[in-house]
């Protein structure tokens, strides 16, 4: 079977799970839809968790990312994981305590006034729908990549099945469908890894043969009869084409601290993913499940930054030098190398007319990505009109998802792991979509409507709100995903930036503090969220140079000294202006101590 | 569940007044030492990621984690916080079960 059969089977076949799933979970009422009844085990939790937090992105462009920034995309790895032990340890057990459904029902009640509530809201819908959009579109271009349908046919595509399971199943249905989802995208990411990990260092553990000698069918070959470490080759590869060794990163030392702040704050407030914990029954199983999903996390996040050095070795030692339309007994040019040049992924120009490809450090033409003309060149390779940066001697442009996407080729694995990879990458978009599109549906029905314009609303009543809502959600998405608003790439800085210079500084207040009133905390969600917003709008949409950039943080970072701002503006306002009401103080107290967890969503 | 209803302190003890009030001592102590549990394990936390990854990340390049190609401060920032993070967590997780039930407001 080939290729593309395999793909239509799998991804048919998980297709099919996912359905099932939300035929057999339908919501019954808004405690279902919102939190899955509450009666989630942790574990499933934790698996539930894991897929929700980790996107197309994750899948696909991370271990990409990694690869060409070395040292410096640790600030993902550890920004995105770190935030599970503030979010473990800070947050989660404390509003399962509180109960009742979303974030913005916890800084309503403790800064007991729906202007808070509504600020939240706004934040909460915001950062959803930036992810999402991004989401969707992941959808339809692993469709168009994979099954060669229309990327915009891809999109409608998962926009139905999401609309299926979100709309009928509400969080129960997503819940269960993410569980399905964790373990399809983990083995289809696992098993081209530990595949690549064999053919260059021997072992059969990524993680440990990312620190291991060359061995195995292509390392032996690269290390070519000497005994040296995967990553003192790499090292020394990067230090004769002109790059920054791997292991040693190019960013500033601050920036490196701000972005990875921002990150693991700006994760431990993204609603999408607070909202699990109140999935569980108890504050015990808060607890755990934060650790159970880190786990699962920790499991896709440490191979990741072995693929990327593996994928990086290989990748310099195939193409370097490779003469394009390859000769008799001349080192030549990897097969997939015209596949991908094909799909526009990957493009070269040969600058010193030699047929050889020289990957060197440096832009390989003027702006971002190439843009092909029609025809072939002198070699056989496919014209780019803005080639010729004269600049750099490198003349090789490779788009960063090609490392993930390309591997089972480049590791020459069998078509069903290609096709495996397609259903993981779409299981991974999926989740992250549904995640986010129940945190939009939820804001509108329950935050808005029944607690703030219609407190009489009937529960059944609600839960039509609820669905009506998760539809809308779900059309207005697949419209971003169709029509991509050309900066999304941009305001996913934005997202985290957002979150952490909104959401994680208030509630950690609400919490630890009992003097944290309602005028603070307004004024300084208002003030981390003007100041963050107002710096990345400028470095990003209104020219900002970066010299410009204070103390060189970049936008990627801001969000930590949003949180900042936010944590100290609200003290002084709550310092100057009356206490919260006592209630509020016993509440503070109350949400403290675990006994007792069951009554708050009892009391709803 | 329907214990659930009972204030946790009340829950805990059906006597009167005086009870009460040694009830929100026990409170305070609860509290004041799930913040020392917070702070050694997020003082953990930053060393290993802030710390070990990326202040001294420089200093640590300058040997192998022991039977490893991996320069240390590397390994920290790419594999190894990761690693602490999952153990922090757990950890916590076993503490704070034997801190509640040490005060009695663990859940029926």
């Amino acid at each position: 079977m080939d290729v593309q059969s395999w793909t239509f089977l799998i991804v048919g076949l998980t297709f099919l799970v996912y359905i099932g799933i939300a035929v057999w979970s339908r919501a019954g009422s808004t405690k279902d839809f919102y939190v899955a009844g509450g009666g989630v085990h942790p574990l499933a939790n934790g698996m539930a968790t894991a897929a929700d937090w980790m996107s197309a992105a994750s899948f696909i462009s991370m271990a990409g990312i990694i690869s060409f920034a070395g040292y410096d995309g640790s600030v993902y790895l550890m920004g995105w994981t770190g935030g599970y032990v503030l979010l473990a340890l800070l947050l989660a057990p404390y509003l399962r305590k509180f109960g009742k459904f979303t974030v913005p029902d916890f800084v309503g009640d403790r800064y007991y006034s729906n202007a808070a509530r509504i600020v939240a809201v706004i934040c909460a819908i915001v950062v959803s729908f930036t992810y999402v959009a991004g989401q969707m579109r992941g959808v339809g271009v692993v469709f168009s990549r994979f099954l060669e349908v229309d990327i915009n046919l891809g999109v409608i595509i998962g926009m139905v099945l999401v609309f299926f399971y979100a709309v009928l199943g509400g969080m129960k249905g997503i819940t269960y469908t993410q569980v399905a989802q964790y373990c399809i995208l983990i083995f289809a990411f696992m098993v081209p890894a530990i595949f690549i990990s064999i053919l260059l260092t021997d072992t059969a553990i990524p993680q440990i043969g990312f620190g291991a000698n060359l061995g195995g069918e292509i390392g032996s070959q690269i290390a070519n009869g000497e005994t040296i470490t995967l990553l003192s080759k790499l090292n020394g590869l990067h230090a004769e084409l002109g790059f920054t060794e791997y292991t040693d990163g190019s960013k500033t030392m601050i920036d490196v601290l701000c972005i990875t702040a921002a990150l693991m704050v700006g994760t431990a407030g993204l609603p999408h993913v607070i909202v699990r914990f109140y999935t569980v029954p108890k504050v015990k199983d808060a607890r755990i499940s934060a650790g159970w999903a880190l786990l699962f996390i920790a499991i896709l996040y440490t191979t990741a930054p072995a693929v990327a050095a593996f994928a990086r070795t290989n990748l310099i030692e195939a193409v370097s030098d490779a003469s394009y339309a390859g000769g008799e007994g001349e080192k030549s040019i990897p097969e997939w190398f015209r596949n991908w040049e094909d799909t526009g992924l990957l493009a070269w120009v040969d600058k010193n007319e030699d047929g050889r490809v020289q990957y060197l450090a440096g832009a390989p033409f003027a702006g971002k990505k190439p843009e092909f003309a029609e025809g072939r060149g002198a070699s056989g390779e496919r014209l780019v009109t803005n080639g010729g940066l004269d600049a750099s001697a490198n003349e090789l442009y490779i788009d960063r998802d090609i490392m993930v996407l390309a591997n089972p080729e480049i590791a020459q694995l069998p078509a069903w792991v290609i096709a495996l990879v397609a259903a993981g990458a779409l299981a991974a978009a999926l989740s992250t979509a549904a995640g986010l599109l129940l945190v939009v549906s939820t804001s509108i029905s329950h935050d808005l409507l029944k607690s703030v314009f219609m407190p009489e609303i009937s529960e059944k009543n609600e839960l039509r709100a609820a669905r009506f809502a998760a539809a809308l959600a779900v059309c207005i998405a697949g419209l971003a995903g169709i029509y991509p608003p050309g900066f999304v790439a941009q305001v996913v800085a934005i997202a985290f930036g957002l979150a952490a210079s909104t959401f994680f500084p208030c509630i950690i207040l609400g919490i630890f503090t009992r003097w944290a009133n309602r005028e603070g905390t307004i004024a300084g969600m208002l003030s981390g969220l003007g100041f963050t917003v107002a710096y990345v709008v400028y470095f990003k949409f209104m020219g900002g140079t970066p010299d410009q950039l204070w103390f060189g943080i970049s936008p990627e970072g801001i969000g930590a000294i949003g949180a900042i701002v936010n944590l100290l503006v609200t003290a002084t306002v709550s310092r100057f202006t009356p206490p919260p009401p006592v209630e509020v103080q016993e509440m503070v107290e109350e949400i403290r101590i675990p006994r007792g967890a069951g009554t708050a969503a009892a009391a709803h | 569940m329907r214990e659930g209803m009972q204030l946790p302190v009340a829950a805990a003890t059906d006597e009167s007044k005086s009870t009460t009030k040694s009830g929100t001592m026990d409170r305070k102590a609860y509290w004041q030492e799930n913040l020392k549990i917070l702070s050694v394990l997020l003082t953990i936390w930053f060393v290993v990621s802030y710390g070990c990854g990326i202040l001294f990340v420089d200093a640590l390049n300058s040997v192998n984690l022991p039977g490893t190609g991996f320069p240390l401060g590397f390994w920290f920032a790419q594999q190894g916080s990761i690693y602490v993070f999952v153990a922090l967590i757990f950890i916590y997780v076993a503490l704070m079960n034997k801190l509640d039930k040490r005060y009695g407001v663990e859940e029926e």
